[in-house]
């Protein structure tokens, strides 16, 4: 009796902060995340304002310099028709930053609702979505994808919906995990006791308690599509020319590597790599400040 | 702190004061504590849940939380100060003088080793190596009463019952022979007949070994009857200390007066009035405190209470925090006892009748017969009790009941006169919202993203159909009834302590003005103070609203308080049925009067005891003829094996399952009373 109701009564004099408030406080002292956040906040801003500070047009040719090493001038020097490759990564951020959290998005509301409802009924229902999800998520995301360019065509709406589908299944799978340790709270019995629909139950009791574990897997899952949109452009799935697209950008540069114009293509890959390693700080910071 | 001898006592706390840090405050817990425990004496610990007894504890072996310091004072373990002990030094006497028993033995115990492994491993630590430190295993499982020590020590944890767990976990506390045993809630979780076995063993061993034992418990019969002196702690300090009898009989602060009148005692029940309760809360870890801690909540305060600290007072042997210790005894009761509860109608119809109820689950391939041929019947403003050890079927007759789980078919269930379909989806929103359940845990019950008020609009919402100002006038009532106030209604359910979540469940639960409420060990996770207050909240609504319980307790004096029915559950079977006060008083069935021997008593007057041998069949399996002849101290012979006794009728209302005679039961249960009184 001590222990458990020791602790069920320590919130009565820990302050008057609700749980999320705790959430965010914790969030402020951790370095990890605050970091992650930096890297993050600073490619949303090169996204939403980088043609206001970029020097040069990423878009304007320029012959006469075409493939000029970085100097003054040029601070990550120019590509093979003499465009900026400076200009080009900031301005470069903001197909990618729309695309990746789209997707991620369409992900975390399939993969929910797909969790709930696996996670609620159990049983056959649960059996047969999961061992479907499971057959899906054996589909290299590369394969789903050139299958639907040939049936979509290509465009951003197409590359939103491959990578938010592949996504979802891993994100129906923690979901569903969650779902089903809930279910076994009384809480739960109660509503049924209420006469509540299946519905209201799921989504209204079950889901804002399952919403920590959506909410790590969601900004884990946000780091792979951004890898995964970079990995789709570079294939030419996707984002199209002339979007200074950072995949985009390597894909059609990366021959010249062995020439030794390595600049055109080190400042895209780096720009990729900080964004993913930004949101992966983020992620680790969200998950220690929800297990706290 | 350097006695040349032994010293007299084994353990002396002297002024020690313990703080945790919590938001970056050091709040104290523990507030200037002294006290000795003699060489070979065992002293009890009481007080409520948050009041510091774990702490102390945890102190006195140095193994404090992270954010938890000593902030003052001394310990010494047999004249050695703890304190100044090195992590060398402070190992050692962990490993040989003292040793620590929890109440959780199954996380005391490591998952993934067997038994055998980790009983010789405290050997090895001292040097004894191989077969002879499986030897001594071996003879510690003898010494703990464990009939088959070789096979106990190849099996893992989870293959033992928690009883068996916890004798592993007294016999790995004893291995090195320590001077100190500290024992934290030892029987907390176990049931009664396991937690009086574990009881004797502890008391059995405490005349072979010199060990000094510190019990810590809230439940105060069992520490009456296991301690030679006790110590009753609040807000982290001694309010009252002395012989254990002499406290218990005779108390000399309000507390104390006041929490063992919070116990329904002496078969008190509902009709004849209402428990007394502490009214107020504890106060918080780490408040200010002037004066003395108690003030707020007693009746006798006087402005010198809540200015001037009282110092322990000795009355002769025994001590007191109170400056009024001479009229402590005097306090005026915090809830009127007058409140006369409603006996049911006698010739009313039954509200609830239940025949031929099964419930089999398949479980690994066989058949687990969870409830087996359960028939009731309950009338409204009745009280059915369901008593039994867990897995007895208790909680399972609760979800066949409510349709949360189906039963077997053949079964049932009819409510006011009208069959009750077997799953919930099938019945009427009246026929649902006329059974309703409050749970035993109330943090799993109410859903800890809502609201109070969302949690229980909901539930007038959807039960009672009500909306808009004639919803908003019943929650007022309603929150009225069960006690809280409007402040309470805007938090979360982690912001509310124990007993106000139960209320808020309470509340959920009456919301639709239901005929029968099912109250799912309401107040096990409460402490006694709090249950008292829920036990009288729940006597008062049923005869205010009339409307019928059924009670399922595993703790008899609480059922008895409420019940005008028992029903006595033995693996999933009815074994003993009738009016409450015929089933207490007897003669009864030999389960039964052994689960009443159980239970530990606080007026010492139990002379006779009657232990249950072995452990619960498991219901896969269960044995032959009538299940209980493997532990049954009164087995007539092969007919018990061989043939399951009906449910018989020894008076009117009230039915034993068993072959011996109720004449002859009679006999033997007053013979017996005859014998032992003497002794």
């Amino acid at each position: 009796m001590s222990a458990t109701d020791a602790q069920t009564s320590m919130p009565d004099n820990t302050g008057r902060r609700g749980p999320w408030a705790e959430v965010f406080f914790s969030l402020l002292r951790s370095g990890t995340f605050l970091t992650g956040l930096g890297i993050v906040l600073f490619w949303v801003a090169c996204a939403l304002f980088g043609e206001h500070f970029a020097p040069y047009d990423p878009l304007a040719d320029d012959i006469i310099n075409a493939l000029a090493p970085p100097s003054a001038e040029h601070w990550f020097g120019t590509d093979q028709i003499g465009r900026d490759v400076f200009s080009r990564v900031i301005v470069g951020s903001r197909d990618i930053l729309t695309v990746a959290p789209l997707a991620t998005l369409l992900a975390t509301i399939a993969g929910t609702a797909l969790g709930l409802f696996t996670g609620y009924f159990r049983g056959i229902v649960d059996d047969i979505v999961s061992r479907i999800l499971e057959a899906f998520m054996a589909i290299p995301v590369v394969i789903v994808a050139l299958l639907a360019i040939v049936a979509l065509g290509t465009s951003k709406a197409t590359v939103i919906v491959v990578i938010g589908l592949s996504f979802a299944p891993i994100i129906a799978r923690t979901v569903r995990s969650a779902v089903l340790a809930e279910r076994e709270l009384d809480y739960v019995a109660a509503a049924q006791l209420r006469h509540e629909s299946a519905l209201h139950t799921m989504f209204v009791e079950i889901l804002p308690n399952v919403i920590p574990p959506i909410l790590v897997e969601t900004t884990v899952r946000l780091g792979y599509a951004i890898f995964a949109v970079a990995t789709l452009s570079f294939m030419g799935f996707g984002i199209q020319p002339p979007s200074p697209d950072w995949g985009l950008s390597i894909s059609s540069n990366y021959g010249m590597i062995g020439g030794g114009f390595w600049w055109t293509v080190l400042f895209d890959a780096l720009a990729i790599a900080s964004l993913v390693i930004g949101v992966n700080l983020a992620a680790d910071g969200v998950q220690g400040a929800l297990n706290d | 702190m350097t006695e040349p001898a032994k010293p007299a006592n084994a353990l002396e706390l002297h002024d020690l004061s313990v703080a945790y840090r919590v938001g970056g405050r050091n709040r104290a817990v523990l507030r200037n504590l002294s006290l000795g425990i003699g060489q070979g004496e065992a002293y009890g610990l009481v007080g409520e849940s948050g009041c510091g007894k774990s702490t102390v504890a945890l102190t006195v072996v140095r193994y404090l939380p992270r954010n938890g310091s000593i902030t003052g004072g001394a310990i010494s373990l047999d004249g050695q100060d703890v304190m100044k002990l090195d992590a060398e030094a402070l190992r050692r006497a962990r490993a040989e003088s003292v040793s620590m028993v929890y109440q959780d033995p199954g996380k005391a115990l490591n998952p993934s080793l067997r038994i055998g492994r980790q009983l010789t491993e405290i050997f090895e630590l001292g040097g004894v190596s191989g077969q002879a430190a499986s030897d001594k295993a071996i003879a510690m499982l003898n010494r703990v009463r464990i009939s088959d020590p070789a096979s106990v020590m190849q099996r893992y944890p989870h293959q033992l019952s928690g009883g068996m767990q916890q004798r592993v976990a007294i016999a790995m506390a004893l291995a090195n022979d320590p001077t100190m045993l500290i024992l934290d809630e030892p029987t907390t979780g176990l049931d009664a007949t396991v937690e009086a076995e574990v009881l004797d063993l502890i008391a059995q061993l405490r005349q072979e070994l010199s060990a000094s034992i510190l019990f810590i418990s809230h439940n105060l019969a069992v520490v009456s009857n296991m301690c030679d002196r006790v110590g009753v702690l609040y807000a982290g300090m001694l309010v009252e200390e002395g012989p254990t009898d002499v406290v218990f009989n005779d108390p000399r602060h309000p507390y104390t007066v006041a929490l063992l009148r919070c116990l329904p005692r002496g078969g008190q029940r509902k009709d004849h009035g209402r428990l007394d309760t502490i009214p107020g809360f504890l106060p918080g870890i780490g408040a200010a405190i002037r004066g003395c801690a108690f003030a707020d909540r007693c009746a006798l305060a006087t402005d010198r209470c809540r200015t001037e600290l009282p110092p322990l007072y000795d009355l002769g042997g025994r001590l007191s925090r109170c400056h009024y210790h001479e009229q402590a005894q005097s306090l005026p009761r915090a809830t009127p006892s007058d409140a006369a509860a409603s006996t049911p109608k006698a010739a009313a119809e039954s509200v609830l009748r239940v025949e031929g109820l099964n419930k089999t689950y398949a479980s690994h391939g066989h058949a687990l017969r969870a409830v087996k041929d359960v028939s009731v019947s309950l009338r409204p403003g009745e009280t059915l009790g369901l008593v039994g050890e867990s897995g007895s079927g208790k909680t399972t007759i609760a979800r066949l009941l409510l349709g949360l789980v189906p039963p077997d078919e053949g079964g049932r269930i009819e409510l006011e006169g009208k069959p009750l379909a077997a799953r919930l989806d099938n019945r009427t929103a009246d026929q649902i919202k006329a059974m309703q359940i409050v749970f035993q845990n109330p943090d799993s019950a109410l859903n800890r993203s809502h609201s109070i008020r969302h949690l229980i609009s909901r539930a007038l919402k959807r039960l009672a159909g009500l909306s808009g100002a004639a919803l908003q006038a019943r929650l007022d009532e309603l929150v009225r009834s069960v006690r809280l106030t409007d402040r309470h209604l805007a938090v979360k359910p982690r912001q509310l302590s124990g007993g106000l979540k139960q209320r808020v469940a309470i509340a959920r639960a009456f919301a639709g003005e239901p005929r029968i409420v099912v109250c799912d060990e309401p107040t096990s996770a409460l402490d006694v103070s709090v249950q008292a207050a829920i036990l009288n909240l729940l006597a008062d609504l049923q005869s205010k609203e009339h409307v019928s319980y059924i009670f399922i307790s595993h703790d008899l004096a609480v059922v008895r308080y409420l019940s005008d029915q028992i029903a006595v559950l033995y693996l999933g079977r009815i074994m003993e049925l009738g009016p409450s006060e015929n089933v207490f008083a007897g003669p009864h069935h030999p389960y039964t009067e052994a689960l009443l021997s159980a239970v530990p008593k606080l007026d010492q007057t139990e002379t006779s005891r009657i232990r249950l041998d072995g452990e619960i069949p498991s219901a896969t399996n269960p044995p032959s003829g009538c299940v209980f002849h493997t532990r049954c101290p009164r087995k007539l012979g092969a007919i018990c094996e061989e043939q399951e006794p009906s449910l018989a009728e020894a008076e009117p209302g009230h039915t034993i399952r068993c072959h011996i005679p109720y004449a002859e039961l009679a006999r033997l249960q007053k013979q017996k009373a005859v014998q032992t009184e003497p002794a």
